[in-house]
């Protein structure tokens, strides 16, 4: 298997996580991004779901890209999607059913996140099963840090925690640390999103969009 | 009864608001938002296949699907429960249901199909209205209720999007600095009107 693990395949792994970061320079499935992130048992059980379906989309996609004629492909992808995230729908429901209640619809609005749909669209049909899993993984990737990050900083600051653990004790438990209601609130999402991508585009000035 | 009716769309326009209150089609609602008509323009077609694709649903789900809804085919039915296909079948109807819009008002009303061009198709792929029939499923929402959630959903998100596509129209004359230009304005936009329309929870009629 040698070339199995080159430079491509690293580049297309690694490239969506941060320089071509599905959420802050494609802007893509950012739905999800911001409704699940105010715990981070929530936010990572939905990122796991979303890298396991993009990876075995883009896998099984690009598997059938022949056979598909063109005509019909977006309905070939969506149920392919479809048939994935009811799959992981029902694995949550059986082994996790806490927090596939917390998360309610959106582990069926997997089915409809552009970053699925994208790469299915834009990558898997063009290219081999092996590199499109990578991307489909990268991606999933890409989308699981600015998920992650946001999670951790709105439940430290909205509610003193990580993962559910008190760091910091709320006044209402008799601690001292007043909880920030804006991190809690759904908005605050939106804010932290928009300062990620104002970080990222100061950082990468090619980002920037003129108007 | 017309009270409760009434209750529902209020709370589905104003309170859950569907792009405020719970971010839903987020993708279309931050790149169609440049301009005031265009916004115009997918609002009307979200709502159109909002009505039609919500009560659509709830039908397949209450006749076809749910535990001991098939029952009217042979008594041996009656334990069969399809829930879990629900999503595909979701999908699939709001796929067909598009692509059959999209046919009748070319047919029908060829004015409205040049007004909203391109949008009827991307909205097959639009969450708001995938989440509009999974939030009628998890709330167990009967025929007439889905009918006024799917309308009430569809209002609110078009509400919200021209409401924000009027206030990107005037940004363009304000200095924004260049790397928060265009996506990270605009969410700062949305979280603001996000709050605002934070004021109408706990309204009741």
């Amino acid at each position: 298997m040698a070339g199995f693990w080159g430079k491509k395949e690293k580049q297309t792994l690694f490239e969506p996580v941060f320089r071509n970061n599905p959420i802050g320079v494609q802007v893509l499935g950012i739905c999800s991004a911001l409704a699940v992130t105010t715990q981070m048992n929530t936010a990572l059980v939905m990122c796991v779901a979303l890298t396991t379906v993009t990876g075995l989309s883009n896998v099984s996609v690009s598997f059938v890209r022949n056979g598909t004629p063109s005509a019909i492909r977006i309905i070939v992808q969506l149920s392919i999607i479809a048939s994935l995230v009811i799959m992981v729908d029902q694995i949550l429901k059986a082994y996790l059913f806490e927090i596939s209640l917390r998360l309610s619809v959106f582990v069926g609005l997997i089915i409809t996140n552009c970053i699925v749909m994208g790469r299915a669209e834009g990558y898997a049909m063009q290219n081999g099963p092996i590199l499109s899993f990578l991307d489909g993984i990268g991606n999933g990737l890409g989308y699981s840090a600015v998920l992650m990050t946001t999670a951790v900083i709105r439940e430290f600051f909205g509610s003193g925690k990580l993962f559910g653990y008190s760091l910091l004790r709320l006044d209402t438990e008799g601690g001292w640390y007043i909880g920030n209601g804006l991190m809690v609130i759904a908005p605050g999402a939106l804010f932290i999103i928009a300062c990620f991508i104002w970080v990222l585009r100061a950082w990468l000035p090619q980002l920037q969009e003129k108007e | 009864m017309l009270e409760h009716y009434l209750n529902l769309a209020v709370k589905s326009i104003f309170i859950e608001n569907m792009a405020l209150a719970f971010f839903l089609g987020m993708c279309s609602f931050l790149a169609c938002s440049k301009k005031v008509e265009t916004s115009i323009g997918l609002g009307i077609a979200v709502i159109f296949v909002q009505v039609i694709t919500v009560p659509m649903n709830n039908l397949i789900l209450n006749h076809l699907l749910k535990e001991g809804a098939l029952a009217w085919i042979s008594p041996a039915l009656k334990n069969v429960d399809l829930t879990f296909l629900s999503f595909i079948c979701y999908i699939g109807t709001i796929a067909a249901m598009v692509q059959i819009v999209e046919m009748a008002v070319d047919r029908f009303v060829p004015k409205l199909y040049a007004a909203l061009g391109v949008f009827l198709p991307l909205i097959a792929v639009n969450c708001v209205i995938l989440a509009g029939s999974l939030f009628m499923e998890q709330r167990d929402y009967q025929f007439g209720e889905s009918v006024v959630y799917g309308v009430g959903s569809g209002v609110g998100w078009a509400l919200a999007i021209v409401g924000l596509a009027a206030v990107r129209e005037k940004m363009q004359y304000s200095n924004v600095p260049p790397a928060l230009r265009g996506l990270g304005i605009t969410f700062i936009t949305a979280g603001l009107m996000s709050i605002a329309f934070m004021c109408f929870s706990g309204i009741q009629l």
